[in-house]
């Protein structure tokens, strides 16, 4: 059921309930649970095989759940998949565009798949082009922009038919941090707008400087959601003090602090120490000196799931 | 008013329930194609004149000289009316496997249109519809170079078109329906030895179906191109009654009925996981 006009929308943006989906033996989303309120950018953070592509695959219905529900402004997924589908947009992982068509054919192209009504084709694509920074640029070859240029024209292209939820995986896969961040700024301007965006990237900074809230994902779940500050300061405190005790005092060091409750994170002979801002000074003095750093949601994830990015 | 307002009140459309196969989302898988035509209209069209130009060339004057006249007909225009068909088969049947084939398989262009509000059965329809229209138009250059060639045809002709248009749909769906089942670049060498070379040969084409063995002449009955070919001669040269008319088509009409259903469960099985 939609929204009626007018009123408060009552649905989340998207809701997942106990989503399961397989792949003969392999359960790539295993009981996921996930709300989605409107209006919030959520990154969904995860290192590869955690069963992000797959969630959001299920979003679109190009794969369909074992068992679960899936619900998207309202509507049932996989039944009313094409209702939702009219009401958001979709960033694919892979580069799809027409490498041979222009940028304005590219965009005018979708902008007949998104059934933008005749006389707003126009103004649809003139906005898509200015939030891309690609004004003057309509009659440019696809396979004459840089690799930035491509990606901003592949989301910009998702946002034709003003779509009240957007869904990106990996919008910035394979691209170099200035390229990066570059993106950023499009991502900005979408949330400046009040659109809700699900994010799906292995970026840890990415999620931290783009997302309202965060929600970790491992193994096909959901292990812990919320903003990125509340996240970092519940589970990895305000620093990480890294050490080097060499690799036959690795291990003496790591039983010590984990007596005394610290939670430590072992990357060959480094020890990470979280929290590391409550270290006592009688136990900082037998440590040794510490490279120091803000904590992270990486340190987060790693905490709550043993997992690394790597 | 509520940014949220503001954006829904500007897409009151996306408010109504989509129907479960709906002609604006067919309209723009096919306006997609026209974009692309666009940019290949003229290595298409020098395909559609040179190739079936080429064949009256090689088979007018060469078996032409030989043979005189073939069932009736001279073999000018038996021969003309056999290459409009087997012209539309090979202009909506074979981009249907290659090109669905590689617009599935590598460039990834059905996630971003099913990521649309389109459906399986719409993106099918909608491809196929456009390889249709292209055949239905390009299936008139094989027979403009016939006139030039010497056939005369009937006022029938002005169906031609139309025929062309029902056959290259019907091909396009088989086509896409193969392109489906096959999993590999390679096993394009099977489809187009096995089954492309026995299709356009055993239709009546190049030579009458009644010089075959009875069990080809059987099995041609099921050949959707022997029934184009029969409906396009009979419309040129007339001589077609009405319950052979409406037999051969109504075989293409099932062909498709059948054709369709089975590509937009095969494409469906292979774009959704």
């Amino acid at each position: 059921m939609s929204a009626s006009r007018g009123q408060a929308p009552p649905d989340p943006a998207l809701l997942l309930r106990g989503v399961v989906k397989r792949f003969g033996p392999l359960t790539a989303v295993d009981g996921l649970e996930l709300e989605v309120p409107r209006g919030v950018v959520m990154g969904l953070l995860g290192p590869n095989g955690a069963g992000k592509s797959t969630t959001m695959r299920m979003l679109t219905a190009q794969s369909l759940a074992d068992e679960g529900e899936i619900r998207i402004l309202g509507h049932t997924v996989p039944d009313e998949s094409k209702w939702a589908r009219a009401r958001m947009g979709v960033v694919p992982q892979h580069d799809n565009l027409d490498e041979e068509l222009t940028v304005e054919q590219n965009l005018r192209m979708f902008s007949y798949l998104y059934r933008v009504p005749r006389g707003s084709r126009k103004e649809a694509i003139g906005r898509a082009m200015r939030l891309a920074q690609l004004q003057g640029r309509g009659d440019t070859r696809v396979d004459a922009l840089s690799g930035g240029m491509r990606r901003r024209l592949l989301i910009v292209r998702a946002l034709l038919h003003r779509p009240e939820l957007v869904l990106m995986d990996e919008p910035t896969v394979g691209l170099d941090p200035q390229v990066r961040q570059d993106l950023w700024g499009v991502i900005s301007a979408l949330r400046d707008e009040g659109v809700t965006v699900l994010m799906s990237t292995h970026y840890i900074e990415e999620a931290e400087r783009l997302s309202d809230e965060v929600a970790l994902m491992a193994r096909g779940r959901v292990v812990e959601r919320g903003t990125p500050a509340d996240l970092v300061a519940k589970y990895a405190g305000a620093t990480v003090e890294e050490y080097l005790p060499g690799e036959e005092g690795v291990d003496t060091l790591e039983r010590l602090l984990g007596d005394q409750g610290f939670t430590t994170r072992r990357t060959g002979t480094t020890l990470s120490v979280l929290r590391a801002e409550e270290l006592p000074d009688s136990l900082r003095e037998r440590l040794g000196s510490p490279q120091r750093r803000d904590s992270n949601l990486e340190d987060v994830f790693v905490t709550l799931t043993g997992e690394s990015f790597d | 008013m509520s940014l949220e307002q503001t954006r829904e009140d500007a897409r009151p459309e996306a408010h109504q329930r989509p129907g479960r196969f709906e002609p604006s989302a067919v309209l723009g898988v096919i306006a997609r194609e026209w974009i692309l035509y666009g940019q290949s209209w003229r290595s298409t069209t020098f395909a559609a004149v040179v190739e079936p130009t080429v064949y009256l060339l090689a088979f007018g004057f060469g078996m032409g000289a030989l043979i005189g006249t073939l069932a009736g007909f001279d073999y000018i225009d038996f021969l003309g009316t056999g290459i409009v068909a087997v012209s539309v088969m090979f202009q909506s049947m074979m981009p249907a496997v290659i090109n669905t084939f590689i617009k599935r398989r590598f460039l990834h262009t059905y996630e971003g249109i099913l990521a649309a509000p389109v459906d399986v059965r719409e993106l099918v329809t909608g491809e196929a519809l456009w390889l249709a229209l292209r055949s239905g138009v390009y299936g008139c250059v094989p027979l403009l170079v016939a006139v030039g060639f010497g056939l005369r045809p009937g006022p029938g002709v002005v169906l031609v078109p139309l025929i062309a248009f029902i056959a290259g749909f019907a091909f396009a769906l088989f086509g896409i329906w193969i392109s489906a089942v096959i999993s590999s670049v390679r096993s394009m060498d099977y489809v187009f030895s096995g089954l492309f070379t026995p299709l356009f040969l055993m239709a009546g084409t190049f030579f009458p179906l009644t010089e075959l063995p009875s069990w080809a002449q059987t099995a041609a009955m099921a050949n959707p191109l022997y029934h184009a070919v029969e409906l396009i001669r009979g419309a040129v040269f007339g001589g077609l009654t009405t319950d052979t008319a409406l037999l051969h088509t109504g075989v293409l009409v099932l062909f498709i009925a059948v054709i369709w259903w089975a590509a937009v469960r095969r494409m469906s099985r292979r774009v959704v996981s």
